[in-house]
């Protein structure tokens, strides 16, 4: 009569097995539905921590619809460690595979931008570069460095326009969205994420960046697909928002 | 599954962890709660009657960011207990490796002034549950939770304090009660006990037996932390009460009257507020711990052995 820990996770999470035998109350009959107090447990504090980490999803469908989706998602991806805080990493991909979620075709990339945010917020401290530091270098120096990017900085990138439904649903007043590919650029200059709508090829020079192009090759590849990209106004924001922690000069 | 070796004496832990011979820091025998990042600032402003405070350690495993700025400042001005709530001590599988680092490492940097974790499992086939889920007492599963004591006090390189269950159920293969269950981890393996005092009336409640028995035939010279929250109450199947440990309001008084009973016999102890779920305003929190403090206060210094 003994019950081990497969049994017992098995009926968990599926309500429809019964409850193992050998689980019993104080006067030794069957558990029974003293059981469920576990089934529920597990589900309601997953289910809460996904509305915890997706607000503008749980905002965007609806509490009831949300828990449906929730319930779905953790049996198919219970959490694969103990770190409450970063799970959910694969919902904006479950959100994306669901047939009668088709139709809001932007509901994945607003769930990656949630998932960036949380990202943001527990990424390693690190230290900026000084204001000047790209400034005193000559051109022909910078246009050969690579730039290091804080690890709390995340690039969300899409042809919808996340920037605009985010703050639509998480700010009082902000404006209606209106169709638009958008560029999201998170950073954290203190210890709140903060969002920024990249401005024309802000999110292609960002992201040669991130994989290790240098300056001017990055500046490059903004201006070849925008040619009104404006390097100024997108070093600055990285420079204001201590995004930028090293730069390596070519050796 | 096979009957693993007899474990480590209790004292020759001391080779291995010298902190066990003379700890930097102690819990005070006085009251903490469990820290929210919401109370951050009424923390720091006034804390009345609270002492210490516990935080949970998965809460504190990201990289950096405001989490462990705030964790770092408070420590700097509080004991700080760290309550592990994901390492699935009971469970039939070996200890995750990735978790027992993340756990030294966050020791290692904090130097808290108490480590626990729970008489209970959570992981099981690589998936976290995210619940305290129950085990039965056998020799084979006291065999299993010391090697797993061990292998975790050796890793941090401090003893632990082990939490007694809340039960919603018991397993009929179980040979051995649960204070003898504590006990004898506790002689094997050197680690201290956790007692909630909350568990054991939700337990005795749940599975109809009495509380005080209960606390007579706990160990109370190995508990080195008490911890109090409030439970919801619910009936199961044959209209008996079900009570559900929610973490979600004020202790009832029945707890505190058991709190009572058992300081009586073991003295003051550091005594820990738990709130975890509909958070309340700090003035709420704060209330639980003043009256916590008065418990204490009552409590003889001379304590019955």
């Amino acid at each position: 009569m003994s019950v081990n820990q497969s049994q017992f996770t098995q009926a968990m999470m599926d309500a429809a097995l019964p409850v193992p035998d050998g689980l019993v109350d104080g006067a030794n009959r069957p558990a029974d539905r003293r059981f469920n107090v576990y089934r529920n447990n597990v589900t309601v504090s997953l289910v809460e921590a996904l509305k915890v980490a997706f607000p503008v999803i749980t905002n965007l469908l609806g509490e009831v619809n949300l828990d449906g989706l929730a319930r779905l998602y953790l049996q198919a991806h219970p959490p694969n460690t103990p770190l409450m805080m970063f799970y959910g990493a694969d919902f904006p991909d479950f959100l994306a595979s669901m047939k009668q979620l088709s139709h809001l075709g932007y509901l994945a990339d607003v769930a990656r931008l949630e998932q960036a945010e949380r990202r943001a917020y527990h990424a390693a401290d690190a230290s900026p570069v000084a204001h000047d530091a790209l400034a005193v270098l000559p051109p022909v120096v910078l246009m050969e460095a690579t730039l290091t990017l804080a690890p709390s900085v995340q690039l969300v990138r899409s042809p919808w326009p996340i920037h605009d439904i985010w703050r639509f649903n998480m700010e009082e007043g902000a404006p209606k969205p209106t169709a638009a590919a958008q560029d999201v650029l998170i950073t954290r200059p203190a210890f709140d994420p903060v969002f920024h709508l990249l401005p024309e090829g802000g999110g292609d020079w960002i992201a040669a960046l991130m994989s290790g192009k240098t300056f001017g090759t990055a500046y490059e590849a903004a201006q070849a697909t925008h040619p009104e990209f404006d390097l100024g106004v997108n070093l600055t924001l990285l420079l204001q928002d201590h995004a930028i922690t090293h730069v390596k000069k070519k050796e | 599954m096979p009957a693993r070796p007899f474990l480590l004496p209790a004292r020759s832990l001391e080779a291995v962890m010298p902190d066990l011979v003379s700890p930097v820091r102690h819990l005070p025998a006085a009251a903490g709660v469990g820290y929210k990042p919401q109370h951050f600032a009424h923390v720091c402003e006034d804390a009345g009657a609270v002492e210490w405070l516990e935080v949970h350690a998965e809460n504190y495993m990201g990289d950096g960011g405001r989490p462990l700025a705030q964790l770092r400042h408070l420590s700097e001005r509080f004991a700080i207990s760290v309550h592990g709530v994901g390492l699935s001590i009971g469970g039939e599988a070996p200890l995750d490796p990735a978790h027992l680092a993340r756990l030294k490492h966050l020791i290692n940097w904090l130097n808290p002034a108490s480590f626990s974790e729970h008489l209970a499992w959570s992981t099981h086939g690589g998936h976290f549950y995210n619940d305290l889920l129950p085990l039965p007492y056998t020799n084979d599963t006291l065999d299993r939770i010391c090697s797993h004591i061990t292998q975790l006090q050796e890793t941090v390189g401090r003893r632990m304090l082990l939490e007694n269950p809340s039960s919603y159920l018991a397993f009929a293969e179980s040979t051995l009660s649960e204070p003898a269950f504590l006990d004898e981890i506790a002689k094997r393996t050197g680690c201290g006990l956790l007692l909630d005092v909350n568990n054991v009336f939700i337990s005795a409640t749940n599975l109809g037996f009495s509380p005080q028995a209960y606390i007579d035939a706990f160990p109370l010279h190995h508990v080195g932390e008490l911890h109090l929250g409030g439970h919801d109450e619910e009936t199961d199947g044959h209209g008996a009460p079900l009570l559900i440990d929610s973490h979600g309001r004020e202790v009832a008084d029945p707890v505190w009257a058991l709190l009572d009973y058992t300081l009586a016999k073991s003295g003051p102890k550091p005594l820990l507020i738990e709130w975890d779920n509909d958070v309340p305003d700090w003035s709420v929190l704060s209330a639980e711990a003043t009256r916590a403090a008065h418990a204490l206060e009552r409590a003889p210094g001379q304590v019955q052995v």
